[in-house]
């Protein structure tokens, strides 16, 4: 028995029962419905209507991403129907809060930007009335929160609570004025956030910030560089988005195995490496003390230390420690030292520990 | 890892991490996952939430994940052996073990029938504290579960026991035949980022490169080939935890530290500070003037993560990628390039001009790592074994057959921590990490938002043994055990069981590894972190 089909923009399209037609169209290949509050891999809840999409034979359009296709639908993407439909959301969007592009963080990688560029609508002149007032949240020095940006899409909220599973954030309060909150409505400093950053990461918009990362960098003047996490043996895989020989911030790559996410140390953990007191010469012991020296001293001292030792009281009797902290590279080529060089088999690293 | 490595003829973690969402049960034990392993813990928590498995916590802690437990079993610490030889004895009992399985792919199971016997769950009860009932729950949530996964970490390995702890993890997924399938196995969570790769790469006294041992003159020979030279050392070399010793009768002269900081982690801290400054000669390669590095003769700068090229090698055996980001900071070197150098003065020139090259020879003389190359490491990250350059890589071992054969039980029993409370130090000790936080604190404690979240030591307490000690929350308390003596906050927490404080070893200026002991388990001569006694008051 063949699988049941829909057809989607003239398109005969072959399904799985239980797919949504955003699933089926974007397995087909048809990438034109826009999203905005829909997150892979998190259970759609269809709540900002962007992907609405007509059904022939439907009174009412359907938001795509959360209804489930059924044999037969004729769907359209894209129609004058659907079009006015979408920019009068988009508008709404808009007017929700106070969408400065100019200075907001999320400028060139915001997906509501992007959708008002693609249907071309503009800030409302009924957007933003004067004495309105956002709630904005910069009292620790990981994530500042913005909600002059915020669009309700609600998916920090499954990103913290089905994805990274911490639990720590809720839509709180009602209707007209939902917002979302931590426990008892207290900020992320005093609830129970473990600062993941999962919730930054999914924001579609400029409302959730990587505090160290405001104002250093626009997306097209960064580089990103997959590598993998210098912290836990999980081994995430991080997108390093770099400008000007300079970290600048730290997104969980989508691959195996953290699929987009990263704990508090993969995210904002990475302060260490242009932090000052990192060593930056040499250093020999002179009267006791640690003087600066240069690397050509330091490094003949070393070979004529282990050298002398290692002929008057044997190989045996030095020790090399390697380390879990470096690459696969260096620590082969370290015990390969010790080994064939040093001539010693006391190797070992902090396994134990 | 030796117990696995007995056991099955591997000691990596079984499976994939991913595949811990399709476990019927996850059985956690020793390991603060949400704390030490965040993501994988949000697998653990998603497979219970979302696909509606089972999940037994066995944990002295009041973890985070015993919120999301099915059942929680609270041993008494160093207790690991006779809760699960009760949970054996119950499926032998009740005949919930896998026969076929059993006859089929293991050995020695007559002998494992005989020593569990005796550990009745009331017996066991006696021992760990455990009621019964709850052992016999947890026995029958594992052994009817479909494929069930055993995660454990370092609350399963630092004791003396450590090693027949794991054997015995290890007889528990034998017996219910849980080992070689998806979502089924033994897991231990590798606690660094590279330690899985330090060991592959023969980071380790006893092993090459890819666990080819020292002692076979084959391996040697080999190596000899490969390395251009003669006379490889034929003998086990010494642990760090026996090298450190060793300095004070003279058998150590010289160390080359790299990346470690022994000053803060070692398990006898105040012996670890006197025996580094009796050597004839210290070198620390590092990125900080570390407490280590503070006691070095010569400091080498290297460089971090973020300027390097290379491989890292995660807990589930996955091989991946490590790219430069920013340009090496001006003065520090590349730890390879500085080790070559050093080579080179002695004679041994190393000629490689980037990671790529050393990659290559390890994967000449590395079976498990030989189908790797960093082309197709571009794409994605590859589990070893992986043989050959066709071979997609390993998802989960010993599938149809274990790496040494037949899985091998083995019949153990419960012994006593090396030091047990007593009138003059009353309160067990338990160490460990924080979330925010990583081993000595050496990259973690430069960061300012972890810094911001777990700016000091603390001990973790009871509001029970608090109310008793008459401590108050945030009140500076002394924390004294045979060897030496800390000062940090008290936190009164949910998380403690009355009778056992806590204190994570990530912070110099109060050193957890103070208290702890020195006594090693006599084969992975891991120390006993977990458990030693000591008394508390007001500071
Ligand atoms: S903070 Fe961002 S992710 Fe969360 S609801 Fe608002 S716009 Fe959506
Ligand atoms: S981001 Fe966190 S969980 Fe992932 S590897 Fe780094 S420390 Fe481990
Ligand atoms: S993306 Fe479908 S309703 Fe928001």
């Amino acid at each position: 028995m063949s699988n049941p089909t829909v057809t989607i923009d003239g398109r005969a399209v072959e399904f799985q029962p239980g797919q949504t037609i955003l699933d089926i169209a974007r397995s087909a290949g048809i990438f034109t419905i826009p999203t905005l509050c829909y997150m892979q891999g998190t259970n759609p809840t269809g709540s900002c209507r962007v992907c609405v999409v007509e059904v022939e034979g439907w009174r009412t359009l359907v938001t795509a991403c959360s209804t489930a296709a059924t044999p037969n639908m004729v769907i359209h993407t894209e129609n004058p129907k659907v079009e006015a439909a979408r920019k009068n959301i988009i508008e709404l969007l808009l007017a929700s809060g106070n969408h400065n592009c100019l200075i907001c963080e999320a400028n060139g990688e915001c997906e509501l930007q992007a959708l008002a560029y693609r249907y071309q609508v503009a800030t409302p002149i009924y957007a933003n009335p004067p004495g309105a007032k956002y709630y904005y949240e910069d009292n620790n020095s990981m994530i500042v929160r913005d909600f002059s940006k915020c669009v309700m899409c609600g998916r920090c909220v499954r990103a913290c609570n089905e994805r990274q599973v911490n639990l720590a954030i809720q839509i709180g309060y009602r209707g007209h004025h939902n917002k979302i909150v931590g426990k008892c409505d207290y900020p992320y400093i005093d609830s129970d956030c473990v600062f993941c950053g999962s919730c930054v990461q999914a924001c579609p918009v400029g409302a959730l910030l990587d505090k160290n990362a405001i104002g250093q960098g626009r997306p097209w003047e960064r580089r990103t560089v997959r590598t993998t996490c210098p912290y836990c043996g999980v081994g995430c895989q991080i997108d390093l988005h770099v400008k000007g020989g300079r970290i600048i911030k730290a997104m969980g790559a989508r691959a195996i195995p953290n699929e987009g996410r990263l704990c508090v140390k993969g995210r904002f953990g990475l302060g260490f490496v242009d932090h000052p007191e990192r060593l930056q010469t040499p250093m020999v012991k002179k009267n006791g003390r640690l003087q600066e020296a240069t690397w050509d001293e330091a490094l003949d001292l070393v070979a004529s230390k282990l050298k002398e030792i290692k002929d008057q009281h044997g190989p045996k009797t030095i020790g090399g420690w390697c380390s879990a902290r470096i690459t696969n590279e260096e620590n082969y080529v370290f015990q390969k030292f010790m080994r064939a060089v040093v001539g010693t088999n006391n190797v070992d690293h902090c396994a134990r520990l | 890892m030796a117990g696995l490595a007995a056991s099955f003829g591997s000691g990596a973690m079984t499976n994939s991490i991913a595949e811990l969402e399709d476990s019927d049960c996850i059985l956690v034990t020793g390991s603060n996952t949400t704390e030490n392993h965040p993501v994988i813990a949000a697998r653990i928590k998603r497979a219970v939430l979302y696909n509606n498995k089972t999940l037994i916590v066995i944990e002295p802690r009041r973890i985070d994940l015993v919120k999301h437990a099915t059942l929680w079993l609270r041993q008494k610490p160093g207790t690991d052996i006779a809760v699960f030889n009760g949970m054996m004895h119950v499926i032998l009992k009740e005949n919930l073990h896998d026969a076929a399985y059993v006859a089929e792919r293991t050995e020695n199971f007559e002998a494992l029938k005989e020593t569990v016997a005796k550990y009745t769950p009331e017996y066991v009860e006696q021992i760990s504290g455990v009621p019964a009932a709850d052992i016999i729950k947890a026995a029958r949530l594992f052994a009817q579960a479909g494929a069930a996964s055993l995660v454990y970490c370092m609350g399963i390995t630092q004791h003396t026991v450590g090693t027949d702890n794991v054997k015995t993890l290890a007889n528990l997924a034998m017996l219910t035949g849980n080992v070689g399938l998806w979502g089924g196995g033994v897991n231990p969570l590798r606690g660094q980022n590279n330690v899985q790769g330090a060991c592959d790469m023969g980071g380790l006294p006893n092993v090459f490169s890819g666990y080819q041992v020292v002692t076979d003159a084959n391996n040697r020979k080999k190596m000899e080939e490969a390395w251009g030279v003669t006379g490889l050392p034929d003998y086990v070399g010494m642990t760090m935890t026996e090298m450190l010793p060793a300095i004070k009768k003279g058998d150590i002269k010289a160390l080359y530290i790299v990346g470690e900081n022994p000053v803060v982690s070692d398990a006898d801290l105040n012996h670890a500070i006197k025996e580094l400054k009796a050597l004839d000669f210290l070198v620390v390669q590092d990125i900080f003037l570390t407490e280590t590095a503070q006691l070095a003769d010569v400091v080498l700068p290297a460089v971090t993560f973020a300027e390097k090229e290379g491989t890292f090698s995660n807990t589930e055996r996955r091989v991946a990628r490590v790219r430069q980001a920013i340009p090496p900071l001006a003065g520090a070197r590349q730890d390879w390039q500085i080790v070559a150098e050093i080579s080179k003065r002695l004679g041994y020139a190393m000629d490689y001009q980037k990671p790529e090259d050393i990659f290559e020879e390890i994967r000449k003389v590395t079976p498990s790592y030989a189908g790797i190359t960093y082309k197709r490491l571009e794409s994605a990250g590859i589990q070893w074994p992986c043989p050959t350059e066709d071979h997609p890589g390993t998802v989960f071992l010993h599938k149809d057959k274990f790496a040494r054969g037949l899985g091998a039980f083995f019949a153990i029993e419960h012994k006593d921590p090396a030091e047990m409370p007593d009138v003059d130090y009353p309160l067990y000790l338990t160490t460990g990490r924080l979330l925010y936080h990583y081993h000595t604190g050496t990259m973690s404690r430069k960061a300012v938002g972890l810094v911001e979240k777990a700016p000091e030591c603390m001990v973790e307490i009871s509001d029970l043994d608090a109310a008793q000690y008459g401590i108050a929350d945030g009140q500076q308390v002394r924390v004294k055990s045979r060897r030496g003596e800390i000062t940090a906050k008290a936190q009164i927490s949910p998380k403690a069981v009355p009778g056992t404080v806590f204190v994570p070893f990530h912070f110099a200026e109060a050193a957890a590894n103070l208290l702890t002991i020195a006594a090693l388990d006599p084969v992975s001569k891991i120390p006993e972190y977990k458990v030693c006694a000591v008394q508390i008051e007001k500071a």
